[in-house]
């Protein structure tokens, strides 16, 4: 008995100090992947002199603001251009994908057809090619459409997303009956149904694949590199590699330009993190 | 009589209004890129997108025999085995610290998928300008100088090869929290009773119960980041590109496949002959890989996934 109670106060012992070093792992971890985003805060509001200091500041001995101000006035580098084409960009692929993704998979999951698992696995197949194989014959034909260097070639043919296309119809064939047989019952057809009673009761897919879908069209670099060779089509990822790679670098316009290309999702990221996390178990399961 | 066969009619009719415009665009953007690739492979195709110039499996004979084709697999096989093992070991350890962590959880949470926001470009503009700067004034450099050692050049140096300790610490803080996640929905799906058992059948709490509970009931959950993360380990471009290429082009070495492919169909000579052959064999390589690690997790015998 007396040993039984030992064995159980030393283990709680035991599970309290496991406890208190997973605490202190997990907070000296989170600071570590915290000092990029420290770095980049620190070297956008600092002045050239402060970043290339041979001594290291933790803080800038300057906060400079001014840097923003800067940035959007060196003509050398067309960075307001790119973060409206970056915007475009991504709203104009998200809206798109979703909807055409979403049509689909309502009318795989729902609409008796024949060969819907013949079409159905067509689509999925093209999971399987990776972008790696079809980028240059995606290049070569987009160019034999006359569509480089415009919006156009940037968003069409990144708007058919087999991925999405797919969790949509995993979510629409586990979405209740009743409310579309009600639907049915009012004589409402497919179409009606669809935008009246299931478009609004499936919101949470929607903001979930929407929120995947709009990071990755604000961070795609490999493909608007390719496309978007003039520099009025460069998105901010283009123009901050440009920035990145060339011969002369003006490292507090580097970072500043860095920090405002993030803040717009990191602004939506923290709003919508729940949504974003759930598009992410949806991408990694299915 | 016109109802039945109308019914079936008008299904068709609207299950092609819905799946239509996507499934033609589908087609259209993978599937045509696909074959007219396949058909390029076998053609001359410098600088053009409709040749004439049948050479066989000439393309195929060239990129085979290119040692810089040869290396970029290589590299690939080397960036896979550090990111893999990496990221699949800090990614389940955070989701089980993060899982059973009371206090803060959120925000810890909030930290480490934060950097999921980020984009490949910004995070190699950080890493090499800042955090990895061979110059005295970055970080890693600054935390050496506290030392008393030398600073040095990350990205330019091959003896050793430092490049890879910034190449793959980028890869894995910005993916890490997108697994972490995965992990967590993982980790919340096991049945709590399986614990309850364990802990009745005088299991150990820590080390036993992650080995035979928690583990194999992660299984489905492992199977699905390591199929992830190595497809995803092929695809890298962005950062390698922008980490190591600059004003005067690539450096020799570190070229994974996509580096390779682009340099080779889309730089100079626009060798899309070439390119496309290299792309073809590629294919061939991924679906192997895949194929390969799906026999190897036994993952056709699987239903769990369903």
């Amino acid at each position: 008995m007396r040993a039984g109670e030992r064995a159980t106060s030393a283990d709680d012992t035991l599970v309290r100090a496991g406890r208190a070093l997973r605490l202190v792992l997990l907070t000296a971890l989170a600071l570590l992947f915290l000092v990029p985003f420290y770095l980049l805060v620190r070297n956008g509001l600092a002045s050239e002199q402060d970043i290339t200091s041979p001594e290291w500041t933790f803080l800038p001995t300057e906060v400079r603001w001014s840097n923003v101000a800067e940035l959007f006035r060196d003509g050398s580098v067309p960075f307001a251009r790119s973060l409206l084409n970056s915007a475009l960009i991504a709203v104009a692929t998200t809206l798109g994908t979703v909807l055409l993704a979403s049509l689909a998979g309502y009318g795989l999951a729902r609409i008796p057809y024949r060969h819907a698992d013949k079409v159905f696995h067509g689509v999925l197949g093209t999971l399987m090619v990776p972008a790696a194989v079809t980028f240059v014959p995606s290049f070569v034909l987009v160019s034999s459409l006359g569509w480089i260097s415009t919006l156009r070639g940037l968003v069409v043919p990144t708007l058919f997303s087999a991925f999405a296309c797919f969790v949509f119809r995993q979510y629409f064939l586990g979405f209740p009956r009743e409310l579309e047989d009600a639907a049915a019952v009012d004589g409402l057809g497919y179409w009606r149904t669809y935008w009246l009673v299931v478009v609004p009761n499936a919101r949470p897919v929607f903001a979930a694949v929407g929120a995947i879908v709009l990071i990755g069209a604000w961070n795609s670099f490999l493909w608007p590199l390719v496309i978007g060779q003039d520099r009025s089509a460069w998105t901010v990822q283009v123009a901050l590699s440009s920035f990145t790679t060339s011969q002369v670098v003006r490292l507090h316009e580097l970072f500043v330009a860095a920090a405002v290309s993030i803040l717009p999702l990191l602004v939506l990221f923290l709003g919508f993190q729940r949504w974003i996390a759930a598009g992410v178990e949806r991408s990694g399961i299915d | 009589m016109t109802g039945a066969a109308g019914t079936v009619r008008r299904r068709t009719v609207w299950f092609w209004v819905f799946v239509g415009p996507f499934a033609l665009g589908l087609a259209l953007f993978t599937y045509v890129p696909l074959l007219w690739s396949l058909a390029l492979s076998f053609f001359d195709a410098r600088n053009t997108v409709t040749p004439t110039d049948f050479v066989g499996l000439d393309n195929y004979v060239h990129v085979l025999g290119d040692d810089a084709f040869t290396d970029s697999l290589w590299t690939f096989l080397v960036f896979t085995a550090f990111i893999v093992p990496a990221t699949y070991v800090l990614s389940l350890a955070l989701a089980l610290m993060v899982n059973r962590v009371r206090w803060a959880r959120a925000f810890f949470r909030s930290v480490f998928f934060l950097p999921v926001a980020c984009s490949y470009v910004v995070a190699a503009l950080i890493w090499k300008m800042s955090l990895f700067n061979g110059v005295r004034f970055g970080l890693a450099n600054t935390v050496l100088g506290w030392f008393g050692a030398d600073p040095v050049a990350w990205l330019s140096t091959t003896d050793p090869p430092w490049y890879w300790l910034v190449i793959v610490t980028l890869r894995l803080w910005l993916q890490a929290g997108f697994y972490m996640i995965l992990f967590l929905a993982g980790l919340q799906r096991i049945d709590p009773v399986l614990y309850e058992a364990a802990a009745v059948d005088g299991a150990r709490p820590g080390r036993q119960v992650l080995r035979h509970i928690t583990l194999p009931q992660l299984r489905a959950t492992s199977v699905a980041v390591v199929l992830l993360l190595v497809v995803n380990a092929f695809q890298a471009f962005d950062e390698f590109y922008n980490l190591l290429s600059d004003a005067r082009g690539y450096p020799p070495y570190a070229r994974p496949p996509l580096v390779y492919l682009y340099y080779t169909a889309l730089g100079q000579g626009q060798n899309l002959g070439v390119g496309s052959a290299g792309a073809v064999v590629l294919a061939l390589v991924v679906a192997v890989v895949t194929v390969g690690q799906a026999r190897w997790f036994r993952l056709g015998a699987k239903e769990a996934r369903a």
